[in-house]
C-alpha cells in the first residue's frame, strides 16, 4: 500500500512520546484508524484509547494492523522497523531522518524478504484528503489538503505541503499526497510512487516535485513518458552550490550526476511540464496539460 | 566525515591485517628527520582530506635525512585545494610491480555495499569505468551470503593479477568486513599496491564514515578530519544547525531542507542571491532564536526572507524565536515572512503584533519584495554589490 485508505490499520510505533502522542492524535481526528501502539515499558496500559505493547509482533496478535508508522529515533530504528516487518505489516512508514546506512540496508533487505513496502526513511508521511494520514503532516488542515483528483509526489514534507496549500487555493484538492523522503535510499522511489497515482482511479493529474541529487527523477521521468496522465513537476535546488549536501542526504550534486538541468531536461523530454516556481504549479495543470488530458491517450501504457 | 591518510592507515587498514608501508606521521621538518634514521628513502607525503594532493606536488620523494626536513618543510608550508597542509607522512619507499584499485562503498540505487576491483590503480575509477571497462569487476553484496574469500575469488577469477590473487582475494575479504564493522560509506584503496618482492600493500586510502552513525562510531568519528568550515558554518554547526555560508545578500530562514532550497531557487528566479542555506527542520523548528542571529552576522545579508510552512514544524514555535531574537538584535535590515501551515494563525498574530508586519500571502511575493530590498538597500556598497550580482 502506497496510497492511504481509510480501511488500512494503523499501529504508531512510539505511541506514548511527546510526538507520537501529539501526532497520533492528529492522525485520529483526521479519520485515520489508529488500532494501537508500541512502548516495551508501557506494554499493557492504554494510550489514546488504544492498547499499547511490547512489540509489533505483540501487537499484530491481538489488534492486527495493515501500516506501522515509526516515531523512533535513529539508533533504535532498524530494530524497530525489523520489527514491523516481521510481524508482518504490509507498509512500513519511516519518518525517522539519520538512520545509519548499514541500518538503511538491513532493513530493506528484510523488506524484501517479506514483502513489505517501507515509505522513507526521513519521510513526512503519506495523505489521503477526506480518508486520513499516516506520519507527520497536516493532513487535519483545510487550508492545505482537500479532496480531490491530484496525486502529489514530493520528498520533502515542508514543499510537499506548500504545493499542496498552492494547489487547494487555486481550486485543486487531492486524490493523494505520498511523502517519499529525503534519504538516498528510500524504500518507494519516484517512479514506485508515480506509479501508484497513475493506477489509481481517483487520480486525474500529478505534481511531480524532486529535488537535486541521486537519479530518481530520472528514474520517473521514463515511466511518465508512457503515462496518459499529465504531470508537472517543480525540482528543487536549482541554486544550490553543488558538492553540498542540501539538507537532506540525497540532496548533493556531485560532478554532473543529480543536477537540475539533467533532471529538468529528463522530465521535459518525458512531456513533463516543468514549473520555475511553486507558484506556477497551478498554472500548469490548468492549461496545457488538462487539454492534453482530453486528447485521447496517445502513448497510454502499454504494460 | 572524512578521515587522514595516515588515520585510515594506522586505526582502520592495520588493525585489520592490511598491510601497509612502514610510516612515521610528522608534524615538523624536524620531526620528519628524525623519522629518516628510523625508515631509510622515503615518500614526504601531506596529510589532506582531498585526491589532488599528488598533482599539486604534494607527495615528494626524500633520499636523505636532509632531504626529509626539506621537503617536509615545502609541503607543510602548502594549501592544497582549500586545505592547508597540518602534517606530513613518511613513508618508505616502495618497488611497485603493478598497481590495483580496490574499495567497499554503497550502492545507494541497489541498497546494498558493493565492492569493487580494477587492475588499473592510480587512476580514477571514473576513467577506468569509461576506458578500461574489462579491468573493472563490481560486486553488489547480498546481505545473507556476506562476501567471503569464494565471493572474492570468483569475483577476481579471469583477472590476471600476476600471481596475487589469494592475497587480494583475503584483502577484499578483510576491507568488507571492516567497512561494515565501522559504519564506512567509503573505504577506497588507490593504489593497491602488487611490490617486486610479491607482497600487496595499501598504498593510500580514502575513508568516509556515515554521519548517521558517529553516536555508535564514537572513537573512530573522534579522529576525523576537520571539515572545511567557515566561523558561521562552525558556529551554526556547534548549535546543531546545517548553515551554508554563500556569497549572495538575500538571507534565507525557512523551515525543511526542500523549502529551504526553494527559496534560494525563487530568490535567484527573482534576479536576487541566496546569502545561506539554512535548515530549520525536523527537531531543529524550536531553534530559530539561534538561527536568525546565524543568518544576521553574515556579512553580506541585506535584507531576509523568513518563509514558513508548518508540517512537523510549529510555525508558531518558529515565529516566537524570530520575534524573541529580531527585538533583542534590532538588525537594521528589511524583513519579509510567509508562513503557512501548523500553528499559523498564532504564527501570524505574533508576527503582525510583536514587529508589525504582514506575512505575504505567496511565498514568490515575499521573496520578490526581498530581493528589491537588497538591490535598492540604503547602503551605497549593498547597492552596487546587489546590482553588479543582477547582471551577471
Amino acid at each position: 500500500m502506497i496510497i492511504y485508505r481509510q480501511s488500512a490499520r494503523v499501529l504508531v510505533q512510539g505511541i506514548t512520546g511527546k510526538q507520537g502522542t501529539f501526532w497520533t492524535q492528529k492522525m485520529m481526528e483526521c479519520g485515520t484508524r489508529v488500532v494501537a501502539g508500541v512502548n516495551p515499558k508501557r506494554a499493557g496500559e492504554q494510550h489514546l484509547g488504544v492498547p499499547v505493547y511490547a512489540t509489533a509482533k505483540a501487537a499484530m496478535a491481538e489488534s492486527p494492523f495493515d501500516v506501522a508508522v515509526m516515531f523512533i529515533p535513529p539508533a533504535m530504528a532498524r530494530e524497530a522497523a525489523l520489527d514491523a516487518i516481521k510481524a508482518g505489516a504490509r507498509t512500513v512508514v519511516i519518518l525517522t531522518e539519520h538512520i545509519p546506512a548499514r541500518d538503511v540496508i538491513a532493513i530493506h533487505h528484510a523488506a524484501a524478504r517479506h514483502r513489505t513496502r517501507i515509505i522513507g526513511p526521513n519521510t513526512a508521511g503519506i495523505v489521503t484528503p477526506g480518508e486520513g494520514f499516516v506520519g507527520i503532516m497536516p493532513g487535519h488542515n483545510p487550508n492545505i489538503f482537500q479532496p480531490g483528483e491530484i496525486g502529489v509526489i514530493s520528498r520533502s514534507g515542508s514543499l510537499g505541503t506548500l504545493i499542496c496549500l498552492n494547489l487547494t487555493r487555486a481550486g485543486f484538492g487531492q486524490s493523494a499526497f505520498l511523502g517519499i523522503g529525503g534519504d538516498p535510499m528510500i524504500g518507494t522511489t519516484t517512479r514506485d510512487a508515480l506509479q501508484a497515482v497513475d493506477e489509481d482511479p481517483r487520480t486525474r493529474a500529478v505534481v511531480l516535485v524532486g529535488e537535486i541529487g541521486g537519479a530518481m527523477e530520472e528514474a520517473a521521468a521514463e515511466y511518465a513518458a508512457g503515462m496518459a496522465k499529465p504531470v508537472v513537476s517543480f525540482i528543487a535546488g536549482r541554486a544550490s552550490p553543488p558538492g553540498k549536501k542540501m539538507g537532506h542526504a540525497g540532496a548533493i550534486v556531485s560532478g554532473t550526476l543529480g543536477s537540475y538541468d539533467g533532471k529538468r531536461r529528463a522530465l521535459e523530454a518525458a512531456g513533463v511540464a516543468v514549473a520555475d516556481t511553486p507558484a506556477e504549479i497551478p498554472g500548469l495543470l490548468g492549461a496545457g496539460p488538462r487539454d492534453r488530458l482530453r486528447q485521447p491517450a496517445a502513448h497510454a501504457l502499454s504494460v | 566525515m572524512n578521515f587522514l591518510e595516515h588515520v585510515a592507515k594506522a586505526r582502520v587498514l592495520a588493525p585489520a591485517g592490511i598491510p601497509v608501508p612502514r610510516a612515521v606521521h610528522c608534524g615538523t621538518p624536524e620531526e620528519a628527520q628524525a623519522a629518516f634514521a628510523e625508515l631509510g628513502p622515503c615518500m614526504v607525503k601531506a596529510q589532506v582530506p582531498t585526491g589532488k594532493r599528488g598533482k599539486a606536488g604534494g607527495i615528494k620523494p626524500a633520499n636523505t635525512a636532509e632531504e626529509a626536513r626539506a621537503r617536509a618543510a615545502d609541503i607543510l608550508g602548502m594549501q592544497i585545494d582549500g586545505h592547508p597542509v597540518g602534517s606530513v607522512l613518511l613513508e618508505e619507499q616502495a618497488r611497485i610491480a603493478r598497481e590495483f584499485y580496490a574499495a567497499i562503498l554503497i550502492d545507494t540505487v541497489g541498497r546494498r555495499p558493493l565492492v569493487l576491483f580494477s587492475t588499473e590503480g592510480g587512476m580514477d575509477i571514473e576513467e577506468v569505468a569509461a576506458t578500461r571497462p574489462d579491468a573493472l569487476r563490481r560486486h553488489r553484496v547480498d546481505l545473507d551470503s556476506g562476501f567471503d574469500a569464494a565471493a572474492a575469488r570468483a569475483m577476481l577469477s579471469g583477472l590476471d593479477l600476476s600471481g596475487a590473487e589469494e592475497q587480494v582475494a583475503g584483502i577484499l575479504v578483510a576491507l568488507y568486513a571492516t567497512s561494515g564493522r565501522i559504519d564506512a560509506e567509503l573505504i577506497e584503496i588507490n593504489p593497491l599496491a602488487l611490490l617486486a618482492d610479491g607482497r600487496v600493500v595499501a598504498l593510500d586510502c580514502k575513508l568516509t564514515l556515515d554521519d548517521s552513525a558517529a553516536f555508535r562510531q564514537t572513537d573512530l568519528a573522534g579522529s576525523a578530519a576537520e571539515e572545511p568550515m567557515t566561523d558561521l558554518e562552525r558556529e551554526g554547526a556547534a548549535n546543531g544547525l546545517k548553515f551554508i555560508q554563500l556569497d549572495g545578500d538575500v538571507g534565507v530562514l525557512a523551515n525543511g531542507a526542500g523549502l529551504t532550497m526553494t527559496t534560494m531557487d525563487v530568490i535567484s528566479h527573482c534576479g536576487g542571491r541566496p546569502a545561506n542555506f539554512l535548515e530549520i527542520g525536523g527537531e531543529a523548528y524550536t531553534k530559530s532564536e539561534a538561527a536568525l542571529k546565524l543568518v544576521l552576522s553574515n556579512p553580506g545579508v541585506k535584507s531576509l526572507v523568513v518563509n514558513f510552512c508548518g508540517a512537523f514544524a510549529r510555525t508558531d514555535v518558529m515565529a516566537e524565536g524570530v520575534v524573541t531574537a529580531w527585538k533583542r538584535l534590532a538588525p537594521d535590515i528589511p524583513v519579509f515572512f510567509s508562513i503557512h501551515g501548523t500553528g499559523e494563525d498564532e504564527a501570524v498574530r505574533l508576527v503582525r503584533e510583536g514587529l508589525g508586519q504582514e506575512p505575504f500571502d505567496l511565498m514568490e511575493d515575499a521573496v520578490q519584495a526581498a530581493v528589491d530590498a537588497a538591490h535598492s538597500g540604503a547602503h551605497p556598497a549593498a547597492q552596487s554589490q546587489a546590482s553588479g550580482g543582477a547582471a551577471r
